[in-house]
């Protein structure tokens, strides 16, 4: 449905997007991850044809982006992120011309219009004015408003960012309520967002994609092998020995446990081997007191640190490009 | 088309649901009514005395009332919507930008093109609207004038006034779409038709090359033509042509936000 080849979009001297390609395929959910500044804003508007791109190509639907941008835009729900409204307009008539704009024609406005309202749920809000709703409901007449033409790509700019917790939910259940009918791509710089919502991950950072995977798979390949917490009684100099002798371990995090003796250690192995068996072992052998061993996995949090905060060899100075 | 039919009536209803129609129409009422009775009274006193003074020497009254207060009615109206039509365009582009509706509208398949003509005409028709209740004064006058009144110079009054401001609201609307501040719209606007208005103050009546551009820039001097009846083609084209640049400059405007580099 989407494919983008070596997308750059440079804003003067700074790099905003960095020769990125992707492709999302129909119904499928894609999440944009990233810090503020990393190129999401921008990748979505090379994608609704607002922003032209310096270089490479997108398509929609197999039109392109550019050349091709009134049929892209037919095909397009966007949603900024900031909603675009107008406060004075009640939500029915700011929606009626909304489709309007969007090229629905006249018979099929008034649908168009109710589906989209009751998609969202905001029917019952059909003739309030905009500027009397609050925060979370403006937030969904917005997502409305990218809907209402029934586009098969819909694009989500942050849609979550400002909610209180319990709104969040709500425009999280819409959206994967919208998937399947709709492609939808999305940005968010929230981490346990992509986890509920979307299929794909694409994470971004400064302009460039750092990883792109399903959340699951993401988790699973940065594991890098297991993550091992041990809860030990003994000398933390005499434990982190014997632990190092253990082929494969990686990297050992030794911390005394709070209100007693014993100590927690963090053992991370190098890529896919469990080694909970052999540090178990050496640990009896060599005479410590074993109270606890577990696996742990890396949350998307830590993943996400690590893909964004690792040093990468630096081709361009790095920017700070608006979002 | 059917954009441009949405833009324009959504900008319509926002005039008429923000107070900003009924306050600008209602000052311009207000003014023009003023003056108008003022033009009437002076004029019709002043041909009283010159009725008299006729009778007194014996020489025949020389006064057409009407086409005075036609004339004069017309050059205090251009003044007048110098003021207002700021008012009436500052907001057209600039609050789009600054609530990021504008991201919207060009990212829906309309053509820039078809938001621009929707604005201009909303913007042009509300003028219309204001204009519209003036007709009324000089029909009520004509009830009372004998010999009826030139209607013909009534009409290219109109006329007049309506190619200027289509010309001043293209330009508004140009300076609006440049702001995200409808206060700086209005002020820059404002300060733009002040200078086209005096633009030949320093050279009336020069004969030199920079004098006579000058004094062809200047907006009202057109204007005078057509307050007196005679509708020049080069005042025709000035308007029609300064309307033009505005949509044009209004156009690039909008396409070049899609390509700052900031």
């Amino acid at each position: 449905m989407i494919e983008v080849e070596h997308l750059s979009k440079t804003f003067g001297k700074a790099q905003a997007v960095d020769d990125i390609s992707f492709s999302v395929v129909r119904g499928e959910i894609l999440g944009f991850l990233g810090p503020n500044g990393a190129g999401k804003t921008t990748t979505m508007r090379m994608l609704t044809g607002y922003l032209p791109a310096t270089n490479g190509t997108a398509k929609v639907a197999g039109y392109d982006v550019f050349e091709q941008s009134m049929e892209v835009r037919k095909r397009i729900g966007y949603m900024p992120e900031s909603p675009p409204l107008y406060p004075e307009m009640s939500v029915h008539t700011y929606l009626e011309f909304v489709g309007r704009i969007k090229g629905l024609t006249s018979s099929e406005l008034s649908n168009r219009v109710k589906e989209s309202m009751q998609l969202v749920n905001i029917a019952d809000k059909r003739d309030e004015l905009i500027k009397r709703l609050s925060r979370g409901y403006k937030q969904r007449v917005g997502l409305a408003q990218a809907i209402v033409h029934n586009p098969d790509v819909v694009i989500l700019d942050e849609p979550t960012v400002g909610l209180d917790p319990k709104q969040i939910i709500e425009v999280r259940k819409l959206i994967k309520g919208l998937a399947g009918g709709h492609t939808i791509v999305l940005s968010t710089h929230i981490l346990p967002e992509v986890s509920m919502t979307c299929d794909r991950v694409v994470i971004l950072n400064k302009g460039r994609i750092a990883a792109i995977d399903t959340p699951e798979n993401l988790t699973l390949q940065l594991e890098g092998g297991e993550r091992v917490r041990v809860e030990i009684k003994g000398e933390a100099a005499a434990v982190r020995s014997a632990l190092e002798k253990v082929e494969g371990v990686h990297r050992i995090d030794i911390r005394p446990l709070e209100s007693s003796e014993r100590l927690v250690v963090n053992i991370e192995s190098t890529t896919g081997r469990d080694l909970r068996s052999q540090i178990a072992a050496c640990l009896v052998h060599s005479g410590f007191e074993l109270y606890e061993l577990q696996a742990v996995s890396l949350s998307l949090e830590e993943i996400f640190l690590q893909l964004t905060t690792e040093e990468q060899p630096e081709r361009r100075e790095p920017v700070a490009a608006g979002v | 088309m059917r954009g441009l039919l949405a833009i324009y009536r959504r900008e319509m209803g926002g005039y008429f649901v923000s107070p900003i129609a009924y306050v600008v129409v209602g000052i311009f009422l207000l003014l023009a009514g003023y003056f108008f009775y003022n033009i009437l009274s002076i004029l019709v006193e002043r041909s009283f005395m010159a009725q008299m003074q006729a009778q007194r020497f014996g020489q025949p009254p020389e006064m057409d009332v009407p086409s005075m207060v036609f004339r004069n009615f017309f050059g205090i109206v251009s003044t007048i919507i110098l003021f207002l039509i700021p008012m009436l365009t500052m907001s057209l582009y600039a609050e789009e930008r600054k609530r990021g509706t504008l991201e919207l509208l060009m990212t829906s398949p309309i053509t820039e093109l078809q938001i621009v003509m929707g604005k201009f005409l909303a913007a042009l028709c509300l003028f219309v609207v204001m204009l519209l209740p003036t007709l009324g004064y000089h029909i009520l006058m004509g009830l009372y004038s004998e010999p009826a009144p030139p209607w013909r110079v009534m009409c290219s009054g109109y006329l007049g006034v309506f190619l200027l401001g289509a010309a001043l609201i293209s330009l508004g609307s140009f300076i609006s779409s440049l702001t995200e501040s409808q206060i700086i719209a209005a002020v820059m606007t404002f300060a733009l038709f002040l200078l086209l208005w005096v633009l030949d103050a320093g050279v009336r009546g020069a004969t030199t090359a920079s004098g006579e551009v000058l004094q062809y820039l200047s907006i009202l001097r057109h204007f005078d033509d057509f307050a007196q009846g005679v509708i020049d083609t080069s005042s025709l084209v000035f308007y029609v042509s300064l309307s033009g640049l505005g949509i044009f400059l209004t156009l690039r405007t909008l396409d070049a936000m899609r390509w700052r580099t900031a």
